[in-house]
């Protein structure tokens, strides 16, 4: 009896159309969950997201005037994390003292005049370039400008290079 | 008709009882204490019988159970640390040291979480070569593999987190450098190295973060994770032992959980307990000074069990040693079990006796090849001075790894021409590197000093 309603229902009702009902609301139902999943993930990432301090690292230095730092030599700053190096021609360059191979403070070695990381041994000359490997590349940079003067260094972004280049130095206008 | 209730009805406090505990205890016979485990939440986790042979101590080594026991030690301990510690890096480093001067108990219940958590490390790897050992992964059970990878690596990333939270130099600087590793993963890696640092580098961010991680995240996953796992073992029961080159058993002798089980479990857990209390009653956890990120430590080390992969770092290519090396090794452990799928050796101890030769020789040829390669890199070959024009990611990276692999093809189809089988061949290879890595982790740990320069270790704990 039952089986027999069964079979006059589907014989009444063409195939097609209900598969294509089934398909459009697996779709939907798809659709509709692949939505959620990325809403969620975009809400959990965003709110996960780092939350950048004004007025901390990450912000501008005045490192200070242009004759405080003779040529030939390293200035570190302790809050803003980097070294003010005056080449002996005179031009500026502040050094990032993240080792860019695995992120160590890298010291200044005033005997050898170099900046030597002590995890790994990494060597680099004063203007960032490597010497000894295993960093992959040159010490980072930050932005240096000079106005009035005044040596300021912009924390904000890392500037990342392949090889040190005399395009990378500053100089004070006249200088 | 008052009188008829009272003697029909037991005492209140024994119907509680009664209605909590449904089964006579103690059980009166064999009947009685399979019923006790089949009704019980927690001796549930077993069948009611278990094959006999599988009792025996030196099978299992009760490593599984006593990664349990150090998961709840580690449980008890670290809901007690959360009350003394404060996540801050103004106010971790002083709360540990309130938590071990004027904290009663607090010196030992640190002591206690953080030896926990190195031997678990260690149990769980013990574990898992038990368990390759025996082909305890043997059809159906290679999922309960997977889960058992995952659970490895929740135990290194519970160790990890937990490493920065006393916010020492010791922990500042194996995080700094644990984390830079991320940073070489290929498009990813910056943005991920962010996201778990909260920023550019590690600071009050990096310990909310690890935090959330290490009290929160990785403890529920692994609650989970570790649930299921066990659960698969239940459904699956353990492989049999049985001696090398015979068939296995046609019939195994079967005994009730209560006591043979039972009884060896709360034994092996007490005496392990009575261990780790009296180790951490002894030997306490270090605290470095404050952590100074101006000043890395000479040399900066990751935590231990990282310092394999450190080690890699000093002779490959940062790409290869962070990523593609662990990666590939990784993958390879995953889908073991599947490639094993065929062999019929689980039970048996290092595949066959042939078996047993071949993992004692490649153990040997890994430990010497480790330590040969490492002295090779150090003081005779510099491949980026000898190929100066290749960049570095090919000189110091493609060309040592491709000769690498070649070297360990070569030695699989060298063992396979002296006629070993394949599930063989397979366990060479992987007691090879295997041995390797342990070696390299070890030169990390006893034969770096100042500059990561090699030198003769001074002292094991110092």
């Amino acid at each position: 009896m039952s089986e027999q309603r069964l079979q006059s229902t589907q014989e009444n009702r063409p195939e097609e159309q209900d598969a294509t009902r089934r398909d459009f609301l697996k779709i939907a139902w798809g659709v509709a969950g692949l939505l959620a999943l990325g809403e969620g993930t975009l809400v959990g990432l965003r709110f996960l997201a780092p939350r950048t301090v004004e007025g901390e690292f990450g912000g501008v230095f005045t490192a200070g005037a242009v004759e405080d730092f003779p040529p030939g030599s390293v200035t570190p700053f302790e809050t803003g994390r980097f070294y003010l190096v005056r080449l002996e021609d005179g031009g500026f360059l502040a050094i990032y003292r993240r080792c860019t191979h695995l992120g160590c403070a890298v010291p200044y070695d005033p005997a050898s005049g170099q900046f030597v990381c002590p995890c790994h041994g990494s060597a680099f000359a004063l203007d960032g370039e490597v010497l000894n490997p295993p960093a992959p590349r040159p010490l980072d940079l930050f932005p240096v400008g000079i106005e009035d003067g005044m040596v300021l260094v912009d924390t904000g972004k890392p500037l990342q290079r392949d090889h040190a280049s005399p395009s990378d130095v500053t100089y004070a206008s006249g200088g | 008709m008052r009188q008829e209730i009272t003697q029909t009805r037991e005492p209140l406090l024994r119907r509680m009882w009664r209605s909590m505990q449904r089964d006579p205890l103690p059980p009166r016979d064999d009947r009685g204490r399979m019923r006790l485990v089949m009704n019980s939440l927690v001796l549930h986790l077993h069948p009611s019988k278990v094959a006999k042979p599988t009792l025996r101590f030196t099978y299992t080594f009760g490593l599984g159970g006593l990664s349990l026991l150090l998961g709840g030690v580690l449980g008890v301990t670290g809901v007690l640390l959360l009350f003394a510690y404060t996540p801050s890096p103004e106010a971790a480093y002083n709360s540990m040291l309130t938590l071990q001067t004027r904290v009663w108990y607090g010196q030992l219940i640190r002591n206690l979480h953080h030896w926990s958590a190195n031997l678990l490390l260690v149990v769980v790897v013990l574990h898992m070569l038990r368990v390759f050992f025996t082909g305890g992964f043997r059809t159906p059970r290679e999922f309960n593999w997977l889960l058992g990878i995952a659970l490895l690596l929740l135990v290194v990333a519970a160790n990890f987190t937990g490493y920065l939270l006393p916010w020492d130099q010791l922990a500042y600087w194996a995080i700094t450098v644990g984390t830079s590793l991320l940073s070489y993963i290929p498009l990813a890696g910056e943005v991920i190295s962010r996201l778990l640092l909260g920023g550019p580098e590690v600071g009050a961010a990096t310990l909310t973060n690890f935090y959330a991680l290490h009290i929160a995240v990785i403890p529920l996953l692994m609650a989970g994770i570790a649930s299921f796992h066990l659960w698969r073992v239940r459904k699956d029961t353990l492989t049999v032992p049985r001696r090398a080159d015979e068939p296995p058993p046609e019939r195994v002798e079967k005994v009730t959980t209560i006591p043979h089980l039972i009884s060896r479990e709360v034994v092996f857990a007490l005496v392990m307990l009575a261990l780790l209390i009296g180790w951490s009653a002894l030997v306490n956890a270090p605290l470095e000074e404050a952590a100074n990120p101006s000043h890395s430590p000479n040399p900066a080390k990751a935590a231990w069990y990282f310092l394999g992969l450190q080690e890699l770092l000093l002779h490959f290519h940062p790409f290869f040693a962070a990523i593609v090396i662990p990666g590939l090794g990784l993958t390879a452990l995953a889908v073991l079990p599947y490639l094993e799928s065929d062999m019929d050796v689980a039970g048996v101890w290092f595949r066959s006796k042939r078996g047993r030769w071949l993992a004692a020789f490649s153990t040997l040829i890994g430990v010497a090849a480790a330590v040969g390669l490492v002295l090779l890199d150090e003081f005779v070959l510099d491949l980026p001075a000898l190929l100066p024009f290749l960049p570095t990611i090919i000189s110091n990276g493609w060309v040592p790894f491709a000769a690498l692999l070649l070297a360990i093809i070569g030695y699989g189809e060298f063992l396979k021409l002296l006629g070993a089988r394949a599930c063989e061949v397979r366990q060479a290879l992987f007691v090879l590197l295997f041995a390797g890595f342990i070696t390299l982790t070890a030169i990390g740990i006893f034969f770096r000093g100042p500059g990561m320069a090699l030198v003769l270790p001074r002292g094991v704990l110092s």
